[in-house]
């Protein structure tokens, strides 16, 4: 065999860190100094807010009339200790009232599902689009206009109207819930991101893994599941992360303009009212919300960690 | 016999030859290209047959329509004018059929894949049973001393590996005719060299006829059968040059000492002298090498 004559050549150009017990250890660090770097990130805010809360005049910092810099009385800015402790509190003084933090748990998980809900209709819209745009370069010349300029509609001025159309959708046993209408609104603003983002990885394939596909004769369904696709996913996966950061503000802003009970973006303006009387329990439906788009960006981080193997060029560069 | 080439003789044996037998056949092909700046004749009046079997390089300046006649044999780009068949069928035709192998300059790995799924890709698209594909690459791998690299990813892999992995996906589903766009012009000359004595057994061992585009004159010395000289603007064949190689009685005897030998050199020095033959038909006289050449 010839072939093996030279081949301790070609074996020390391989990385030598492809060896899997001399990757984990400085993945295993990484991860670790990226989770202390996150520790001490918080710390840092909450210094700065207590720092400034102790410090600063409690009139705030004026320039002129303005005021640049907020008041640090109790009732504008709460010790985040009696945040916390209120979080452990009944929500209500009524008998058998459930702490905040589950009632903000409850609301956020609400919002939760419908923010998925609008995320996997922005989704499947999003992609079908991006298929159509990449198909026919004239679907993208007349698609792509319109779908920049419906961003620039603003959320609350049809939030009601989809809520009212919404009222009057009745098929069959199929009736329109109001929480419909807020998942609608959050997939408005969900697909636009993944329609961009998902075009462009689709897009994106090199001319010649194009051409070799051509060469073996494969159709436009094996092009698209073997090498657009994948292709896709280096893209697709900050375009899904965008896109569900978007669900959650579309589904928290709908809530509130459309007036659906249950769900954080009510709880946020109803203890926003109350805070006169108890300014530490506005703050309960906000930690709600902080964790809500961690997890929405958690989620979207493990399908990351799950596609790993068609992401070896990002890492590369 | 009215359209004949009056450089040399191997123009003259195509004539004779039965085109349905033949690997490539090419008669009056042109292309033009439409610029920004006017049409481009990238090639004009090209004839050529190869055999089935037949190892042909095509040589030839930066911008003689080398990779052009390459692409519209492998029917990625389509002819203005002329007639060319693949085995006696249209281009199309034999595409569609899987007629052919083509290895790029760049080796054109996905990088998603491991060695082994990317050798195995055409055969999946062909709905090969897994099983027999797994065999099928297994030799592949074996045959280009690759094995144990089989569940490696394309960026754990040096330029040549790849380019080795690239070779192997192409004899994939042992085509009769193999396509090479300079396949090793990235490589360093060391490796260079191993590629080439390796695919000189492979298209052997196959009986596969090869169309191979190359800017060096020792490397299509080295493998061919035939060199088939370029000029460009428009891009013309200037010559035919038929490789008298000692030891080319059998193309598997074809080893580095070959590299070595006197025959080897004045079979260098013909090409050459075709190459610069063709430069100097031009208005600047007697340029010191055709441009785009090396002489590696």
């Amino acid at each position: 065999m010839t072939a093996t004559r030279n081949d301790q050549r070609g074996e020390v150009a391989v990385r030598p860190a492809s060896s899997p017990g001399a990757v984990a250890k400085p993945a295993r660090t990484r991860l670790l100094g990226g989770f202390l770097w996150g520790i001490a990130g918080v710390a840092l805010i909450a210094l700065i807010w207590e720092g400034y809360k102790f410090f600063g005049p409690d009139n705030g910092v004026l320039i002129g009339e303005l005021r640049v810099l907020p008041r640090t009385t109790d009732l504008a800015m709460p010790h985040l200790w009696d945040m916390m402790t209120r979080l452990a509190e009944p929500v209500t003084r009524a008998d058998g009232a459930l702490p905040l933090w589950a009632v903000v748990a409850l609301a956020s998980l609400m919002t939760l599902g419908i923010a998925a809900a609008g995320w996997a209709v922005g989704v499947i819209v999003g992609v079908v689009f991006a298929l159509l745009m990449q198909r026919w370069r004239l679907a993208e010349f007349g698609l792509l206009p319109w779908i920049v300029i419906s961003q620039t509609v603003p959320l609350i001025a049809f939030a009601p109207i989809v809520k009212s159309w919404g009222s009057r959708v009745e098929i069959g046993s199929f009736e329109w819930q109001d929480w419909m209408s807020v998942a609608l609104i959050a997939s408005y603003l969900a697909f636009f991101p993944i329609t961009v983002g998902a075009l462009k990885g689709l897009q994106s394939p090199d001319r010649i893994h194009v051409e070799l596909f051509d060469t073996y004769a494969a159709g436009y369904w094996p092009t698209l599941v073997r090498l657009r696709l994948p292709a896709a996913v280096p893209y697709l996966l900050p375009a899904l992360r965008l896109g569900a950061a978007n669900a959650v503000i579309g589904a928290v802003v709908a809530e509130v303009s459309t007036g659906l009970q249950g769900g954080i973006g009510r709880l946020l303006i109803q203890f926003a009212g109350q805070a006169s009387g108890d300014p530490s329990k506005a703050w309960g439906p906000i930690f709600g919300a902080i964790v809500l788009g961690l997890v929405t960006a958690g989620s979207v981080a493990l399908l990351g960690i799950i596609l790993k193997d068609y992401r070896r060029t990002e890492e590369a560069a | 016999m009215s359209d004949q080439i009056p450089t040399t003789t191997p123009a003259a044996d195509t004539m004779t030859t039965d085109v349905s037998d033949a690997a490539v056949a090419v008669r009056g092909l042109n292309k033009q290209f439409q610029t920004a700046s006017g049409i481009v004749h990238a090639l004009e009046g090209i004839d050529l047959t190869v055999e089935a079997g037949e190892f042909v390089s095509l040589i030839g300046p930066s911008g003689c329509g080398k990779s052009t006649l390459m692409r519209l044999i492998a029917d990625l780009d389509v002819p203005t004018s002329g007639e060319l068949t693949v085995f006696g069928k249209t281009a199309t035709q034999a595409r569609l059929d899987q007629d052919y192998g083509i290895a790029f300059q760049q080796a054109g790995l996905l990088p998603w894949r491991t060695v082994a799924a990317n050798v195995a890709l055409p055969l999946e698209l062909h709905g090969v049973a897994s099983a027999a594909r797994r065999t099928r690459v297994a030799d592949l791998l074996e045959m280009v001393g690759l094995t144990e690299f089989a569940d490696r990813f394309p960026d754990q892999l040096s330029g040549g590996m790849q380019q080795r992995v690239a070779i192997a996906r192409s004899l994939a589903e042992q085509p009769r005719l193999l396509l090479m766009d300079e396949p090793f012009g990235a490589l360093d000359e060391m490796t260079r060299e191993k590629m080439q004595t390796d695919l000189v057994r492979i298209a052997a061992d196959t009986g596969a006829a090869v169309v191979f585009v190359t800017h060096s004159i020792p490397e299509a010395v080295f493998l061919s059968d035939r060199v088939v000289v370029m000029s460009p603007r428009p891009g013309r064949i200037s010559d035919i040059i038929p490789m008298r190689l000692d030891a080319a009685d059998g193309r598997e005897e074809r080893d580095d000492d070959l590299r070595e030998a006197s025959s080897f050199f004045e079979m260098v020095t013909e090409v050459r002298e075709a190459l610069h033959g063709g430069a100097s038909d031009a208005e600047n006289p007697a340029p010191r090498a055709a441009r785009g050449v090396d002489t590696r």
